[in-house]
């Protein structure tokens, strides 16, 4: 099974994998000329006025506007803030999530009575709470990191749930043979057997936790990218609206990485939910 | 004298659901002799898996009682091992760790128990599987490794519901012969259940017969092969083997 051991390739073989890393190569090419094209173009076109700059903003101008924001001292405060609001967040919702999961999971009857609140709390675009957050808690971060919070929550449970409530009753039956009480049903096959839907929940949740965070700080803030882009908006400076915009994306695909990283990780190494 | 194990008496379940009831077992009644191998056989759907699990204690019945060595049955009991008719490994733990989930459960893994475990994949061919993952056995393999996964236990009574029946019908052959032998070797007490004729008489020493649903018992057959060594493979090719399937196959009046 080992590769090393493997026979000279035929030239068949080697061919069609020469063909595939060709193939890896030019599509990810593709995609770098992409984006510099874009940039390139957006360039361009500011600089021959063909659209105005001023409206437009243009790769030059963000840069700029990246340098002054850092020798102001601004740049990592701002990011800082977002990020630790998101992370706090996500985090939240997460744990939260899956432990409302489990004990719905639990307790058939507790499930049945709030489902009709779920569905209802599921479908109301919870971004309209965001004033009453405010006033209960105050303008500040934590409002931002409950609204972000109330966006991941209803989601997070809901496909933990489902996740959990899938888990093969025959495997249930197998554990329960063995004398297995409710805890260790879950143990031992509701929770290795779905740790993938948890780690799907962990996806969905980065993007909610940052669409909260950003509406939270369109809101309230006094600092961070969501406030940078309204403060830019308002201000008509559409060099700072676009370079946190782009911060924001960069921010937000490292984080989601991060998630996918954890996953590799876990799954790689079946052994460590096998001891469960 | 032979030793009366499992005492199955008077057995009766009705299934309650919001759209009626289902009459699935009526007044069943049987004994198993310790070290006895005994099919359930019946038509599907007559209620041969509820009766087992009625034995096994995952079931509570809603008439008549069974007593395990002298003991009522409540909940499950530590000298019961049930087989399912899937192997239901566990995809996320490797062999070894499959087979130790009983212990787990039990509370019961310490060295001791490792021990024999490792000595029963050893004497069962698997040792050197114990830290593959389920995928990577064939179905055969699979099949040995749930049973020694309920061997770990060290049960009295095996349960088998229709074991071997998720297996196409060259491998079942083998696997049938296979794990009969690893059962005798164990000098286990055999509760089968299944649909299929020849399988319950090529491993029985007695077949119950049962009839549609609600199952009752139609008939009880002590099955005797003139054979040096028994195997299910040589009761199949014994000249006893047509007579006793043929009285089932009646028995069992099965209608296209
Ligand atoms: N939990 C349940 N609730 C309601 N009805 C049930 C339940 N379990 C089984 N039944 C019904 O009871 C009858 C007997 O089921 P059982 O599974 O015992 O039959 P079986 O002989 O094992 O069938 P098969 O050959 O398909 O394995 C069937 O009609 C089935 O639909
Ligand atoms: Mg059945």
């Amino acid at each position: 099974m080992s590769d090393k051991q493997e026979p000279a390739l035929s030239r068949e073989r080697a061919e069609y994998l020469r063909k595939v890393k060709i193939r890896k190569y030019s599509i990810f090419a593709t995609r770098i000329l992409i984006l510099v094209a874009v940039f390139a173009v957006w360039e361009i076109t500011a600089n021959l006025k063909l659209v105005d700059p001023f409206i437009t903003s243009q790769p030059s101008r963000i840069i700029r506007t990246l340098v002054n924001l850092y020798r102001e001292g601004d740049l990592f405060r701002h990011i800082g803030v977002t990020c630790l609001e998101t992370v706090a967040g996500f985090l939240m919702g997460t744990i939260l999530g899956t432990g409302i999961a489990i004990l719905l999971w639990w307790s058939d009857f507790i499930s049945r009575v709030l489902e009709p609140y779920l569905v209802v709390l599921n479908s109301l675009p919870k971004i309209a709470l965001g004033p009453i957050f405010i006033i209960w808690i105050g303008p500040g971060p934590s409002a931002i990191i409950v609204m972000a919070l109330a966006i991941s929550l209803i989601v997070t449970i809901l496909e933990v749930l489902n996740g959990f409530l899938s888990a093969d009753p025959e495997k249930i039956r197998l554990v329960q043979t063995f004398g297995a009480n409710r805890l260790q049903v879950f143990t031992k096959v509701v929770l290795p057997a779905n740790i993938s839907s948890v780690i799907n929940a962990l996806k969905i949740n980065v993007g909610l936790s940052w669409v909260g965070v950003i509406v939270g700080e369109f809101l309230v803030s006094r600092a961070g990218l969501g406030y940078l882009i309204v403060y830019g908006g308002q201000v008509f400076q559409l060099d700072l609206v676009m370079t946190s915009v782009i911060i924001l994306a960069v921010a937000a695909a490292l984080m989601y990485q991060g998630v996918v990283w954890i996953e590799k990780k876990l799954t790689k190494n079946r052994q460590i939910y096998g001891q469960l | 004298m032979a030793e009366e194990l499992v005492d199955v008496r008077n057995l009766g379940m009705k299934y309650q659901s919001p759209n009626g009831e289902i009459d699935a077992v009526r007044d069943v009644s049987f004994t198993v002799n310790k070290g006895e191998f005994v099919s359930l056989v019946g038509p599907s759907g007559c209620g041969k898996s509820t009766i087992l699990s009625i034995i096994s204690g995952l079931l509570k019945p809603t008439s008549g009682s069974v007593r395990i060595g002298g003991e009522w049955v409540r909940g499950t009991s530590r000298k019961v091992g049930y087989m399912l008719q899937k192997d239901h490994l566990f995809d996320w733990r490797t062999i070894y760790q499959n087979v130790l989930l009983g212990l787990e459960v039990r509370g019961t893994l310490n060295r001791e128990s490792r021990e024999r475990v490792l000595g029963l994949l050893k004497t069962y061919g698997l040792y050197d599987f114990k830290d593959k993952y389920p995928n990577q056995l064939s179905g055969g393999m699979r099949q040995r490794a749930a049973l020694i996964r309920t061997l770990a236990v060290n049960p009295d009574i095996l349960l088998l519901d229709e074991a071997f029946s998720a297996l196409d019908y060259q491998m079942r052959i083998a696997v049938t012969d296979d794990i009969y032998g690893i059962i005798k070797s164990e000098q286990k007490t055999v509760i089968l259940v299944t649909h299929d004729i020849s399988e319950s008489i090529s491993m029985s020493d007695r077949v119950i017969v049962l009839s549609k649903r609600p199952a009752t018992v139609t008939a009880i057959h002590d099955i005797k092969f003139n054979l040096e060594k028994r195997t299910p493979l040589a009761c199949r090719e014994a000249q006893e083997f047509p007579g006793y399937f043929n009285t089932i196959w009646k028995e069992l009046d099965v209608h296209v």
